[in-house]
């Protein structure tokens, strides 16, 4: 059922394909989750996210979600936030989480570690000035213990300063007393972050079947 | 034993280490020979002895009971030799004693570990010990008994295997390990099992009463990888983590499969012919025996857990429990036929997480150690008793069968695993490229276990028996000496990568914790119920219901990233004890940074509005006053100065140590919340029950800020924005005195006024300005100019 319905907007998903490098019956999938969250309508909206439920016990639902609103994830060098996206962008975003190919040269991998940091980094700078500040890294801290509860923001405020202080001290190493270290910014995010091996871990499983049973306007689908 | 005192007044000369150790190698070889000689000797009469001995012990005692068999009087035995008596455990601790000072001795020599894995080296040794007894005429003990191996050798190295199995890497490749694991063993049986039966019925070869089951059964035992053998080899060549735990996960899960195999194999090896139902019957067998097996080191493992939450009021005995329940499991999966070791890994990763969160960190280090000893010990037996069966086993060599064998495992292995990944890596994110599937297939090694499964056979069922065990005792060595020492010039010529030898920093366990949630958040938007779904539903439930029942008190409460930042202040805490101190120049250290430079220039509100209600403002002027009064240095920082930085000036010597004192005091009378980095108001964190069980006060006294000049991250949240940093001040107002103290004489320049320093108790002693000596006050910066103290402007000019 899904293959042949890609196949009949084969045109659009070529060039979305081309685009993202999802092959077309990923797409398919993917515009019909599309259809599904945004009940049919071209474009989607926050609310529309807001109402799945499995997302609603993550503690950082708000920045996945500000995530696929936001202007420089589009690739298209924007900036700022949308209040609704389509589909094509959607599915940008979406190709941040893919996989990398089985072959490839190392610069290939670095682009692509590159870009999945990039998308990390958009996330942690919320006001996009280019680097991640102390308060925007604290925040990020207090949101991911959030559901953890009894401890609140003093821990997260030592890990944050902690985790601060050892981006400054790898990166740029000696400061005299008076320096300010403003921010992390991408460079530096790269450096700290690059023996996690993101372009292995940053990863989802994209379905190739359609193996979904499509409910009602349900947003949960069963497998 | 003249034995042993002429041993004992041989001379240690005074050479040079690696010399002395090749010296005493060599003595104790010769010592270990004789004495096992003497051993060996006297085991085929101790049955006929015994009755003796004991009779005499008891005739020269009670002679007066009977007189029916003649006593004549012999003087009172002043020293008497009785070897019999103790025989048993002393031939046990010989052995013991021999293995472990083996392994003490190739660390001696210098350039020897590096070149000859160990294993290589204690098979040799093995070798020697049995060619000494074999040349003593005596027969040589079957050490490798099948009883002994299975129940006391092999469990400690699968419970060590276990515990620490890194659950993380193994559950992520737990598709690709079980696929390795079932079917390439299974694969592996049948191919090298049949085509040695097709070998053995070609004319010429004298080989053609080997029937086809037997053949099977023979495969079967032999296409296992051993995980002792794994352990062994792969432990020293540092292999990247993805590769490690697929062929260690693979040894350890083919267990289940080798079980079934071979009772199955042996059953109808008499009746000679397999029906499919009993094919099936061994699929359902297969089943249970390793689901089975799972299941008790579950139960084991939960008990194991619960009781531990109860063991507060008696610590010495926890690692005990810990021990005697994993046993428990072994051996009640063994009662059942079941798979035992997949009894213990399951029992060991189970009682894991709730157990660490529960017991003392001395238990955690002594089970950390025991298990390490004892998983040593076992291994190093292991390898030494191969040697000696080697040379005691009967043996009976064919070319044919031999050759063929050890031809066949290494095509079998390489097919196996060249097909396996090619169907795996369909399903998998991060494909094996074709170096992982060479170092998979290259480091399947057989050891130990298929030795003992082929000496458990039956001589009458199996009349090739001893040709089987040759040529398993071929295969073994060519496997550990071939592929084991060549293994680690493979790794290196080929460019495999290595294992990250990097510290965990806490950047990188917040990033993995995000993108846990970010994935999982991804997954849920894209609809499908993936991995990180599933796992991240399981943690939940963890959390909900399991962590309440197993673990004590409030530390359930934790989530991991609070527990990853307590281990890291407190390893930073050992560090600087451990590191005694040191008079840092903090010039000679190359990243300095600190909290001023990365505390954002905000004008702070006023003192008044952050005062807490015990707070005065009265009591700040005298705090002040005070301060201004024990004024000994200008610093340079005098912009920076407020009264913060005062506190958490860490340059003075002894400085640290009276943090850590004073920290110490507060901690135990619970007064102070933390304000610094660490709420203080959980008091049983476990990191924070292991600081006060682990540490002592008197420890301390020497501490000097770290000199090893790493960045180590030590928070001073001093931060003027923090309401909480006016607490200090409250601590001030208690203690009615100045900040700073200093006990050592040493001024040390220092250019930022927060330095990193070891977090911990250090941070946590900053807080207070208390101190038992104002004589010895001093204050670190010029309070003088009062409109310095208004402004706050706390760490930068």
């Amino acid at each position: 059922m899904g293959a042949l319905q890609s196949l009949s907007d084969e045109p659009e998903y070529r060039e979305l394909a081309e685009k993202t490098g999802f092959s077309f019956e990923q797409i398919g999938i993917l515009h019909k989750r599309f259809k599904q969250l945004s009940h049919n309508e071209d474009m989607l909206r926050r609310a529309d996210l807001d109402t799945i439920p499995d997302l609603a016990c993550n503690p950082i639902r708000t920045q996945i979600i500000e995530a696929f609103f936001d202007k420089r994830n589009f690739h298209q060098n924007g900036d700022g936030t949308v209040e609704e996206i389509s589909f094509e962008e959607f599915l940008v975003v979406m190709s941040h989480f893919r996989p990398p190919a089985l072959n490839m040269t190392e610069d290939q991998r670095e682009k692509v570690r590159r870009e999945k940091l990039r998308f990390l980094f958009n996330m942690h700078d919320t006001d996009n000035d280019g680097t991640i500040t102390l308060e925007e890294y604290r925040h990020v801290v207090e949101e991911l213990l959030s559901r953890s509860g009894a401890l609140g923001k003093e821990t997260a405020k030592g890990i944050a300063d902690a985790a601060m202080l050892e981006v400054a001290s790898i990166s740029i190493g000696h400061m005299e007393p008076d320096e300010f270290y403003e921010g992390i910014t991408f460079e530096h995010f790269l450096k700290i972050l690059k023996d996690i091996e993101i372009e292995t871990k940053m990863n989802i499983r994209f379905l190739n079947m359609d193996t979904t049973t499509l409910c009602n306007r349900d947003s949960s689908s069963i497998r | 034993m003249s034995v042993w005192s002429k041993i004992k007044r041989a001379p240690s000369p005074p050479h040079s280490p690696p010399s002395r150790g090749l010296l005493l190698l060599v003595m104790l070889i010769f010592l270990e020979g004789t004495v096992l000689t003497l051993g060996a000797a006297s085991s085929p009469d101790i049955s006929a002895q015994d009755n003796t001995g004991g009779h005499d012990h008891r005739g020269i005692a009670g002679s007066h009971d009977h007189t029916n068999y003649t006593y004549t009087k012999k003087a009172f035995p002043v020293l008497s030799l009785d070897y019999h008596h103790i025989q048993v455990p002393f031939e046990i601790s010989l052995w013991v004693l021999l293995a472990s000072l083996m392994k003490l001795g190739f660390h001696l020599i210098p350039r020897l570990s590096s070149i000859v894995p160990e294993s290589c080296l204690l098979i040799v040794v093995g070798l020697l010990v049995g060619g000494l007894i074999k040349l003593a005429g005596e027969e040589v003990p079957p050490v490798l008994d099948s009883n002994l191996f299975f129940l006391c050798l092999l469990p400690p190295i699968i419970l060590d295997a276990g515990y620490f199995l890194p659950i993380r890497p193994f559950m992520e490749n737990i598709g690709t390990i079980l696929m390795f694991a079932v079917v390439g063993t299974l694969w592996n049986a049948f191919f090298v099992g049949g085509l040695l039966y097709a070998v053995c019925q070609i004319e010429g070869t004298y080989l053609s009463q080997v029937e086809l089951l037997p053949c099977l059964l023979f495969g079967s035992i032999i296409s296992a990888v051993d995980p002792v053998a794994v352990l062994a080899v792969f432990e020293e060549i540092h292999i990247n983590e993805l590769l490690h735990i697929l062929v260690f996960g693979e040894s350890l899960l083919n267990d289940a499969v080798t079980v079934v195999l071979y009772h199955l194999f042996e059953e109808y090896s008499g009746a000679g012919e397999v029906t499919p139902m009993d094919v099936v019957l061994g699929v359902i067998c297969f089943l249970i025996v390793s689901l089975g097996g799972i299941a008790v080191g579950a139960i084991y493992g939960i008990l194991a857990a619960f009781t531990s939450r109860f063991t507060s009021h008696t610590r010495v005995i926890e690692p005990l429990f810990m021990f005697v329940y994993s046993y428990m499991a072994y051996l009640s999966a063994e009662m059942f036929h079941l798979s035992g070791i997949m009894a213990l890994i399951a029992c060991g990763a189970v009682m894991r997480p709730y157990v660490e969160a529960n017991i003392s960190h001395k238990s955690h280090t002594t089970v950390k150690y025991f298990l390490k000893m004892w998983s040593s010990v076992s291994e190093t037996l292991i390898f030494i008793f191969l040697g000696v069966a080697t040379v005691a086993g009967p043996h009976a060599w064919n070319w044919t069968f031999v050759s063929v064998t050890v031809i066949l495992c290494l095509v079998s292995r390489v097919i196996g695993v060249v097909g396996l990944t090619f169907i795996i890596n369909k399903f998998r994110i991060v494909k094996l490229t074709t170096k992982d599937q060479f170092i998979v297939a290259y480091g399947g090694l057989r050891g130990a276990i298929a030795f003992s499964l082929g000496y458990l056979l039956d001589k009458d069922l199996f009349p090739m028996r001893t040709m089987f065990l040759t040529a398993i005792i071929t295969e073994i060595f060519f496997t550990v000496f071939v592929q084991g020492m060549t293994i680690k010039p493979l790794v290196d010529l080929l460019a495999v990568k290595k294992k990250q030898e990097a510290k965990r920093s806490i950047n990188e366990e917040i990033h993995t914790q995000f993108l846990d949630h970010l994935l999982t958040g991804i997954e849920d938007i894209c609809g499908h119920y993936g991995h990180h779904h599933w796992k991240d539903k399981l943690n939940r439930f963890n959390k909900k219901y399991i962590k309440k029942c197993l673990i004590a008190g409030e530390r359930y409460k934790e989530p991991q990233l609070i527990a990853f930042y307590h281990k890291m202040e407190f390893k930073q805490a050992i560090e600087l004890v451990e590191s005694g101190g040191g008079v840092k120049l903090p010039s000679a250290v190359p990243s300095q940074v600190s909290m001023q430079n990365i505390q954002p220039k905000k004008l702070p509100p006023p003192v008044a509005e952050r005062a807490l209600p015990q707070f005065t403002k009265g009591r700040e002027e005298e705090i002040r006053k005070i301060l201004r009064s024990n004024l000994q240095k200008t610093r340079q920082r005098l912009r920076s100065y407020n009264r913060h930085t005062l506190v958490a000036d860490p340059f003075e010597d002894g400085w640290n140590d009276f943090l850590l004192k004073k920290q110490r005091l507060i901690e135990l009378e619970k007064k102070m919340s933390n304000y610094l980095t660490v709420p203080g108001a959980i008091p049983d964190s476990p990191t924070m029950c292991r600081a006060r069980l682990a540490s002592d006060p008197n420890a301390f006294y020497n501490i000097k800020a770290s000199s090893d000049g790493v960045p180590t991250i030590q928070v001073d949240l001093a931060s003027p924005q923090s309401p909480d940093s006016v607490n200090m001040l409250n601590e001030f107002s208690k203690e009615g005195q100045g900040l700073g103290q200093r006990e050592g004489g040493a001024d040390r320049d220092e250019d930022q006024g927060l330095m990193m320093k070891p977090a911990g108790k250090g941070e946590k002693g900053e807080e207070e300005g208390g101190n038992k000596n104002p004589g010895l006050m001093r204050c670190l910066s010029d309070p003088g100019p009062s409109n310095e103290d208004e402004e706050d402007e706390p760490f930068l000019p």
